[in-house]
């Protein structure tokens, strides 16, 4: 097998690491639990319901690198492109639960799911109360008749910033619940890909593409997506994307929308910024609005070449806990 | 020698001996996942059995759910993803049927797979056709409840041979559970790589207990 250049120390060890450097960039607000893969904040809000995000790694800066003010409070870190274990995630619940409740924020995988599951169910039996809400944005991964089938991918920053700011600022489980899950319910994503990643530990890439091909639609660990085709230019790539995106929810004439622009890992910002302007061409032509734009590293699939565009549609409630000023080692919004 | 049953002490043998077994299988395991999945299934597999393998050299055990019970948090705390949470479950479930018993015969074997399969149903929402690991278990778990008679290394072949057949099925079967599903009518031509998992489980206990 073919050696896949990495900066890295043991393979076996690039979670822990990668934890560790991401705390210690985060001005002391972050720490781990001794010995896990959980991350918490250093000083934690009290009597608000907790939120959890995580899943595989792989993904940085999600999910710990969205813990912070205003945003999630702890993030159960899996292996790179595998859930975390139940332990882990019971854990995490342990951790940011104060009394008032925890809900999670689950990206829409099997493995995800059931860990959570059942590291719900192990935190529900020692009196915690926990909910879950599944993040399934990606247009790309099922069509809208089986939306409860659509995979999770960078939309997820949207919703973990509406979520911390509802558990923020309503003290009531059942609203935070509803806020977060309307949130859910109005964004869409979808990704594209030029090159794989490949996993630290084989060295295998996620994915065969050929050196003149891309993937339309492919999902953040390498999953098929809706068409492969030879590379065409950035104008044409957004305007497809675009059309499939639009036309799903659907995002119509006097919309507002939060949009962003996600790295998959090694594309440019030149690149992203291409990307961008395209975008905002096509979404003034529509007629629609756009309130807040995100462009970088926000859910990468390791090296992965390429991109996703996600976009959140607001009404006034949206607006008014998207607004909420956030502060964390990945997102700082004031 | 053709052995009626297992002691409390060889059955805890017979599931070091498939730790051992399965995680010198993480390459076979890891190309059939690479075709159909995101090739982190034998590293996965490798993983929790070698948390499988410390847990039972640690412990002194009393009875064959207790052993079973360890195998299962072993593996559901240590592979993460759906294969740590189903196959955990498949132990944890079996363990159920095993509460106080010291001897491992068929009738045990029987009754492990038919809970553990009910077990799994339940947490993976899955049904048979639906490309998983059922796939293999389910036919095994029939099998066995023919053999309630028979030697244990007779049944466990029996069973063996089911699961294999339900696993060589799943390549005529189209995902749709966990991540293979993404590929659709790709998937097709490609065994499950839980059901082979489970095929091989179940195949590495009868060489353990034909070698006896």
């Amino acid at each position: 097998m073919k050696t896949i250049k990495k900066i890295i120390n043991d393979p076996q060890n690039v979670v822990p690491e990668a934890i560790d450097g991401l705390i210690a960039a985060s001005h002391g607000t972050l720490k781990k639990i001794p010995g896990k893969n959980v991350v918490v904040k250093t000083r934690p809000t009290p009597n608000k319901v907790g939120i959890v995000i995580g899943g595989g790694s792989g993904h940085e800066p999600v999910a710990a690198g969205f813990i912070g003010e205003n945003l999630a409070d702890g993030a159960a870190c899996g292996n790179v492109f595998a859930s975390p274990t139940p332990d882990i995630i019971l854990e995490t619940i342990k951790a940011v639960n104060n009394g008032a409740g925890v809900l999670n924020l689950v990206l829409n995988y099997a493995g995800d799911n059931l860990n959570f599951e059942i590291g719900s169910e192990m935190a529900e039996a020692e009196g915690i109360a926990v909910r879950s809400v599944q993040i399934m944005d990606d247009v790309a991964s099922a069509p809208a008749s089986r939306i409860t089938d659509r995979r999770g991918i960078a939309g997820y920053v949207f919703a973990i910033k509406v979520a911390g700011a509802a558990s923020a600022m309503l003290g009531d489980f059942d609203e935070i619940e509803r806020v977060t899950i309307k949130a859910r319910d109005n964004i869409r994503s979808m990704g594209v890909a030029i090159s794989a990643g490949s996993i630290p530990e084989n060295g295998a890439p996620t994915f065969e593409l050929g050196d003149d091909e891309i993937e339309i639609g492919m999902g953040i660990h390498g999953e098929p997506g809706v068409a492969r085709r030879k590379l065409i230019p950035a104008d044409q790539l957004v305007t497809e994307m675009m059309a499939i995106i639009l036309a799903d929810l659907p995002f119509q004439r006097g919309d507002e929308v939060c949009l962003l622009v996600n790295n998959l890992g090694a594309t440019t910002l030149m690149e992203l910024f291409i990307v961008n302007r395209r975008i905002r061409m096509i979404l003034e032509e529509k007629g629609i609005g756009v309130h807040d734009t995100l462009v970088g590293n926000y859910c990468t699939s390791l090296e992965m070449a390429g991109f996703s565009i996600s976009l959140m549609k607001l009404d006034a409630e949206l607006k008014k806990y998207y607004d909420v000023p956030v502060t964390s080692p990945a997102l700082t919004r004031r | 020698m053709k052995k009626m049953e297992l002691s409390l002490q060889e059955t805890k043998e017979m599931f070091m001996y498939v730790a051992e077994q399965m995680i010198a299988s993480k390459e076979l395991l890891t190309e059939a996942d690479m075709v159909i999945g995101d090739g982190d299934h034998g590293i996965g597999m490798a993983k929790g059995f070698t948390a499988v393998r410390e847990k039972l050299n640690g412990d002194e055990f009393t009875s064959l759910d207790e052993i079973c019970k360890t195998v299962g948090f072993a593996l559901m705390m240590s592979i993460g993803g759906a294969s740590g949470a189903i196959f955990g479950t498949l132990y944890q479930g079996a363990a159920k049927s095993l509460t106080g018993q010291t001897t491992f015969t068929a009738t045990a074997l029987s009754t492990m797979l038919e809970s553990g399969l009910d077990a799994v149903k339940v947490r993976g929402k899955s049904k048979p056709g639906d490309k998983t690991m059922v796939d293999a278990l389910e036919p095994a778990a029939t099998a066995s409840k023919a053999c309630l008679s028979l030697h244990l290394g007779e049944a466990l072949s029996v069973a063996t041979e089911a699961a294999r057949l339900g696993m060589e099925k799943t390549k005529e079967m189209v995902a749709t559970m966990g991540r293979a599903k993404s590929l659709g009518e790709r998937s097709l031509g490609h065994p499950d790589p839980g059901a082979i998992s489970t095929h091989l489980i179940l195949n590495f206990m009868t060489e353990y207990v034909k070698g006896v």
